[in-house]
């Protein structure tokens, strides 16, 4: 079989298109690549919808913790505490537990005379229930990063447009917002390397992988337990994530450049990696 | 271990106190210790690997850097997990695999056959024959080493940088007094490097604490081990049937991590305060004015 049908089989494989069984003997390397390519998918998957709804959120938390009535902000520091202060991987089981307590048959809601079934079987699925996860998750650490930026917005800036007349949501859309995203975005970019990272660890903790659709370390230990040999799929996993990190980096880039353009290219916060492995 | 303690009589509050007492659950609370046990041992081990990274980077023979500089920027861009999946079985063929070379010269069958990794009888380790808890002790002595590896290449991160930051004024006034490049680094640069650390090392040890769960994925009998087996639902065919109570025990495994990070951070503050005392930094500064 040359490698251009078992890209045909497996490139989707991870989302349930191609061929059904997983290959069982005589790996090869083409075959380690593909399928463990095609569970990137859900890394990516993950990754990107958590990182972009708990963007939003965290902005909105970062605001809260800012706030000076505790109604607010002892809410939201609670909130990060939790999250920022517990293992990912126990986040995990428990978000599986308590979604499997929901029951099966789902929940029936009756208003007046109108009544209906929401379903919550998908909840239990890794698509759903770790995705939630993974935005509540990254919300809370990307909050205390916005919080950091929202407390050192130089005091300068909102003088300056106060003396312009501006107030409320006009000085918070022009001035505080941008300026909080610029001084934000290089420890942001570190947030959002790693949340990729941490979408490695769904498949590894309750959501079980539904018909063997997996991520790239799904598959990788996957190869690594049939063959015994960690020495080829773990550096290929490693590879695809080389190379995710560096789109990473060079995407956050562009937007940070945009950002920071008005100002002269000595006075930008520069990107530094700052190893912040796990949660 | 109550003497009232018969699964078929007991009720209520009775009923709970012993089965919180039972052989598996006074495991499941050594296990705790587990998790302790394994941040002693590797806090200090990944930060002599940090040290010795952090010192073979600054080296001035050239394979020495690169080493050291390789070892550092190992962690960058790849999932520490896989690092974890990886060195476990990679250390443990390792092993046995020199072992292999050593102990059986003549053996003439290829180690990997196929989809097997196979190595002749004396070279296994632990020896098939050792108790069960030998090859415990072993999986858990892997799983230390691979933390300190990988923790270590974060910690030499921190330090290189640390030992950076100390100012050059410090270590030039100390050539200037005739001391060596030795005398240097031992007595200005080490000793005045932990409070630019301090901030890093204490992140990684939060860090640390938060990668402890996942000794259950390197096949410790770990909390989450105990968490799983114990909360599962038990039929009646158990001597203390009950429904799937695994929302409970994991719950009680994040308070305990909540608590531990709670702590970690008090402690972590008062060290900085402590090392803060005659530092050239603005909390040295403000330390010398409140006590004068």
């Amino acid at each position: 079989m040359s490698c251009w049908d078992t890209l045909m089989d497996y490139g989707l494989r991870s989302v349930g298109i191609g061929e059904r069984l997983l290959p069982r003997s005589d790996f090869t390397l083409c075959q380690q690549f593909v399928l463990i390519g095609s569970g990137l998918i859900w890394n990516i998957y993950f990754g990107v919808l958590a990182l972009f709804c708990g963007f939003f959120l965290a902005v909105a938390l970062a605001l809260a913790r800012a706030a000076r009535a505790p109604l607010w902000r002892k809410p939201a520091e609670w909130f990060v505490f939790v999250f920022r202060g517990s293992p990912l991987f126990i986040q995990f089981f428990l978000a599986y537990e308590v979604l499997t307590l929901l029951p099966r048959s789902g929940i029936d809601i009756a208003i007046g005379p109108v009544s209906f079934n929401i379903h919550t079987a998908w909840t239990t699925r890794a698509w759903a229930g770790a995705l939630f996860v993974l935005f509540l998750n990254t919300a809370a650490y990307s909050a205390e990063i916005f919080h950091g930026a929202l407390r050192s917005v130089p005091k300068g800036d909102i003088e300056a447009a106060e003396a312009y007349g501006m107030t409320g949501w006009t000085r918070f859309r022009r001035i505080t917002f941008p300026t909080m995203l610029r001084l934000a975005w290089p420890a942001y970019t570190n947030e959002a390397i790693f949340l990729f990272h941490a979408t490695t660890l769904v498949f590894f903790s309750g959501f079980p992988a539904w018909q063997q659709r997996g991520d790239a370390l799904y598959y990788a230990s996957y190869f690594a337990d049939k063959t015994f040999n960690p020495f080829i799929p773990y550096p290929i996993v490693a590879f695809y994530f080389v190379l995710l990190t560096l789109l990473l980096i060079a995407g956050f880039g562009l937007v940070g450049r945009r950002l920071n353009r008005h100002l002269p290219a000595a006075g930008r916060p520069a990107f530094r990696f700052r190893p912040q492995l796990l949660r | 271990m109550f003497a009232f303690c018969d699964p078929r009589t007991v009720e209520g509050l009775a009923w709970f106190a012993c089965y919180l007492t039972t052989g598996k659950h006074i495991a499941f609370y050594w296990s705790f210790g587990t998790v302790l046990l394994l941040l002693a041992v590797t806090a200090p081990l990944a930060l002599a690997f940090g040290f010795a990274g952090a010192v073979a980077a600054r080296a001035r023979f050239l394979p020495l850097r690169l080493l050291g500089r390789t070892y550092t920027a190992m962690v960058r861009g790849v999932p520490d997990i896989v690092f974890f999946l990886f060195f476990v079985i990679a250390l443990d063929q390792a092993i046995e695999w020199s072992l292999h070379q050593i102990r059986c010269p003549d053996w003439t069958e290829p180690i990997r056959t196929g989809l097997e990794f196979r190595v002749c009888p004396q070279a296994k380790v632990p020896p098939s024959a050792a108790p069960q808890g030998v090859h415990q002790l072993y999986g858990f002595a892997l799983a230390v080493f691979t933390y300190a590896l990988v923790f270590g290449a974060f910690a030499a991160n921190v330090l290189h940088g640390a030992m950076r930051a100390v100012p050059r004024a410090q270590t030039e006034t100390a050539e200037a007094y005739g001391m060596s490049a030795a005398q240097v680094f031992r007595r200005i640069l080490v000793p005045q490097m932990w409070i630019y650390a301090l901030p890093g090392l204490g992140n990684l040890w939060m860090i640390l604490i938060k990668a402890t769960p996942l000794l259950f994925l390197l096949g410790v009998q770990d909390i989450v081990y105990w968490a799983r087996e114990l909360g599962g639902m038990k039929t009646q065919a158990f001597d203390y049937p009950h429904p799937d109570w695994r929302l409970w025990y994991f719950l009680a495994l994040l308070v305990f991590y909540l608590l531990f990070t709670k702590l970690s951070e008090i402690v972590i503050a008062r060290i900085t305060r402590r090392l803060s005392r005659g530092q050239a930094t603005m909390a040295g500064e403000d330390l010398r004015r409140a006590a004068a």
